[in-house]
């Protein structure tokens, strides 16, 4: 089937091929390169998802049309929002999202955007988090932590990616949880982060397992507690934040998301496609090497989870006092 | 000694005829992609990573891949220079510094000395960092751990300071432009704080910052163009070019005297690539400013020294082999080519990072093999080529003139596929013009954006992690001097003015 399309395209030219195309498949496809931005900058754990995604697609040659990565990191996600927004073709426009996804919106009320109008095309993983230290700093438990911080008052560096965001979050929690008073300084990506905990320029960070693996392996960062529900099977000696006692957990969704006003059949399409990518033996085993949770979730129950999601992230804003 | 082995087995390996049509390839393609206004070797290596799974399920590990991608970065540093030199539009964002003098050269008629430099240097840059790369990998991965935000600061101000030199003797113009520059650098969204900053209009498209090629190519594709236009309305400009044997051999001799600038473009733009902020524009275009501040007749720049073209390219194939290293060591891309780079390693199933080296060897070695077969194919075709791109020049400016101004158009969609760009690009180009009327350089606002959105998140971590005290600059190890060296740079020219006075010389305008 395929060997004829391609060759009525190169015998018949273009409306020939267009016939050909429609003879094969009812369903909805793309008819030019689709564009796929990325919620980050180059090079952080998003971004590295992204590009996985889409070589996954190319690799098992699960689309008609290229996905072509465009980064969008300005304003914790506002610059991707704002352009999804406003995209000229719908269905011709995903997006791979974070947690900014839910916290910019809020943020920034400005930008107007209803996060509730994007198509839920799918969930491919939530991503998790935990305390990264220097080995040279001494730490080896949580408690350590916690009393070498309260010392160390304001002089006790966190560095995180973006302001307000994920990252900035979990911080705000362990100062006002444990009474810390940590200063927190935002960077542009997860991997510039990693590096100035390993080239000892900020004191610790709560990156996110890929971010980190390369000096952790290296023997240079070392985990302290982790902020999910239960351990991870690739770090079974790291305790939970839970197991301390406090009632919080944090994950990121990684998700991708059509632009509002995507078509049902394109909506359709994509759910479809990343199924695939989901199910590839590529992104099965990426998602246990980096310590990926979270099954794939699609449709209303995606959308019911962004409901939660929004909620959560609202009254952890409110509490902090990053919103009014 | 064990260094030197474990790189001649990867020379070996790299010499397979798999592995070595692959470069040639990658090489060839890279050239034309580098030499192609608004793409670049990001371009070229994101648009052919799905390639590089066919290469993979035929040769099975990632040493190939890379290969193949690697000599594509390779071949992009050379051809940047290409569409610099002939045509005055940079090809690649770290070939506008090449501009500055490749484009005078190129209207004196001696493209063909300019190319020659160009080339010779890019293979001199490309074989320095490709040694300081295999001597010294795991050495300089810790030098760059040890850059920490107020060190990157400290050294874009050095770079601010070489430049404070460029636009010619007119400091105060030179200074506007500079803050001109940086002005617009601060456009879209902070990354500090998140908020939005001088979208003018409310017009979307200038939420993500104005983006540096649509000002390069603004300025120096249609801006020059018109420039051209204006300054030649009577008189034809076509370009005398002379390919023949003599001709390149002679431009070759001509090389020697770029020495100066070719040294100091390799070991700069290395050091400035390895260190995960920078990248090769940074590097090309510090490079060019030291080299002009160091030469005896720093005149001479901007209209037409070879030392000029020399120094930028130098430092770009330098640049990029740095890049790697942060990229390898560190699993910290330098630059965004880098970054896609980075993707594939993952997705081929390897984790860079600081064990690398340990855990990767059949990986690792072949690449750095590679590197010297890359570079050494890459000046081999790129010489061979050069007549080729001569030829361009040949065409009267009736024909070049709108082809530049094609080629503007298109290589600005063709960068980010953003017709706000375009527009933006040809609005910056009459700007650019105006400006040149009025005698102002905007060689120095070009640095400025390039080095604004670098400098400026640092400066801001620098003080939050200070509470606000510019101390921080002076009292680190590394920032203190390097913060000196830039602020006695910059106040350099009051000193001159001031011992001219006291001398009872009259100060030189």
């Amino acid at each position: 089937m395929n060997m004829f399309k391609s060759m009525a395209i190169g015998v018949a030219g273009l409306a020939m091929a267009t016939v050909a195309t429609v003879g094969v498949a009812n369903a909805w496809e793309p008819t030019k390169p689709v564009d796929f931005i990325i919620m980050a900058g180059k090079g952080g754990g998003a971004d590295k998802m992204a590009r996985l995604m889409q070589s996954i697609v190319e690799k098992e040659n699960l689309a008609n049309r290229p996905l072509v990565p465009t980064n969008k990191s300005g304003g914790s996600g506002a610059e991707a929002l704002i352009a999804a927004k406003k995209a000229a073709d719908p269905d011709h426009t995903i997006m791979v999202t974070l947690n900014s996804f839910f916290t910019t919106p809020l943020r920034q009320p400005g930008i107007d955007v209803d996060i509730m109008s994007f198509a839920p095309v799918g969930r491919m993983a939530e991503d998790t988090f935990l305390l990264w230290v220097h080995k040279d700093s001494g730490l080896k438990t949580f408690e350590d932590f916690l009393a070498k911080a309260k010392a160390d008052g304001n002089k006790w560096v966190m560095g995180g990616t973006g302001k307000n965001s994920e990252d900035n979050i979990i911080t705000d929690f362990l100062n006002n949880n444990y009474g810390l008073d940590i200063k927190y300084i935002p960077y542009k990506g997860g991997g510039a982060v990693a590096k100035d905990v390993a080239g000892k320029q900020v004191n610790s960070s709560v990156n996110n397992p890929s971010e980190a693996l390369g000096f952790y392996e290296s023997g240079d960062m070392v985990p302290l507690v982790a902020f999910t529900d239960e351990r991870l099977p690739m770090f079974p000696d790291v305790p939970t934040l839970k197991e301390k006692g406090a009632d919080f957990s944090y994950f990121m969704q990684r998700a991708v998301v059509g632009a509002p006003g995507m078509s049902d059949e394109a909506l359709a399409y994509y759910t479809d496609l990343f199924t695939k990518v989901y199910n590839s033996a590529d992104w099965q085993k990426y998602k246990s090497s980096k310590s990926l949770m979270g099954d794939f979730m699609a449709g209303q129950a995606l959308r019911d989870y962004w409901t939660t999601q929004r909620n959560r992230h609202e009254s952890i804003l409110r509490a902090s006092g990053a919103i009014k | 000694m064990e260094i030197l082995l474990s790189l001649f087995n990867g020379i070996l390996i790299a010499l397979e005829p798999i592995n070595l049509g692959l470069a040639v390839i990658g090489v060839v393609v890279g050239l034309f992609v580098g030499a192609m206004p608004g793409l670049g070797s990001v371009n070229g290596v994101a648009i052919l990573l799905p390639f590089t799974f066919v290469i993979q399920s035929f040769t099975g590990g990632a040493t190939s891949p890379m290969i193949f991608l690697a000599a594509i970065y390779y071949g992009a540093m050379y051809g940047g220079a290409i569409s610099s030199i002939t045509l005055g539009i940079p090809g690649a964002s770290t070939a506008v510094a090449t501009t500055f003098d490749g484009r005078p050269l190129a209207m004196k008629g001696m493209a063909h000395v300019a190319l020659v430099a160009a080339a010779l240097a890019s293979f001199i840059g490309g074989t320095v960092s490709n040694v300081l790369f295999t001597a010294f990998a795991p050495l300089l991965a810790s030098v760059a751990l040890s850059f920490g935000n107020p060190e990157i600061f400290a050294l874009m101000l050095l770079a601010f300071a070489t430049f404070v030199g460029l636009g010619g003797d007119d400091i105060p113009k030179t200074l506007f432009s500079i803050c001109f520059g940086l002005v617009l650098a601060t456009v879209g969204f902070d990354i500090i704080s998140g908020e939005p900053r001088l979208i003018f209009f409310d017009i979307t498209g200038f939420s993500h910052g104005i983006r540096f090629l649509v000002l390069a190519i603004g300025v120096y594709g249609i801006g020059e163009m018109i420039w051209t236009i204006n300054t030649s309305r009577y008189g034809s400009s076509m370009s005398k070019v002379d390919v023949s044997w003599a001709s390149m051999i002679d431009a070759m001799k001509r090389f020697q005297e770029a020495w100066r600038g070719t040294l100091i473009g390799s070991l700069l733009g290395f050091f400035v690539g390895i260190l995960p902020a920078a990248g090769a524009t940074p590097g090309s275009l510090m490079s060019y400013g030291v080299t002009k501040m160091l030469s005896k007749n720093p005149k001479e720049y901007g209209k037409g020294a070879i030392d000029g073209v020399a120094a930028p390219e130098a430092a770009n194939n330098s640049a990029s082999t740095g890049a790697m290293l942060p990229m390898m060591t560190l699993g910290i891309p330098g630059s965004p080519t880098t970054a896609v780079l980075l993707a594939g390693m993952v997705i081929w199933g390897l984790q860079p990072g600081p064990l690398l080296f340990t855990n990767q060897p059949d990986f690792v070695w072949p690449l750095i093999g590679s590197f010297y077969v890359s570079n050494l194919v890459a000046v081999l075709v790129n010489l061979a080529f050069i007549p080729v791109f001569l030829w361009m020049l040949r065409m009267p400016f009736t024909i070049l003139a709108p082809l530049i101004f094609v080629l503007s158009l298109v290589g600005t969609y063709a960068a980010y596929m953003d017709m706000f760009d375009v527009w933006l690009m040809v609005f910056v180009g009459v700007g650019a013009f105006f400006l040149r009327i009025l005698d102002y350089p905007v060689a120095p606002a070009v640095l400025a954006i390039v080095l604004g959105p670098i400098a400026e998140p640092k400066l801001r971590q620098s003080l939050l992690l200070s509470d606000g005290d510019f101390s921080i600059f002076f009292t680190r190890p590394i920032a203190g001097p390097i913060t000196v060296i830039a602020i006695i740079l910059i106040l350099l020219p009051l000193f001159k003015v001031i011992y001219d006075k006291i001398k009872g010389k009259p100060a030189e305008a």
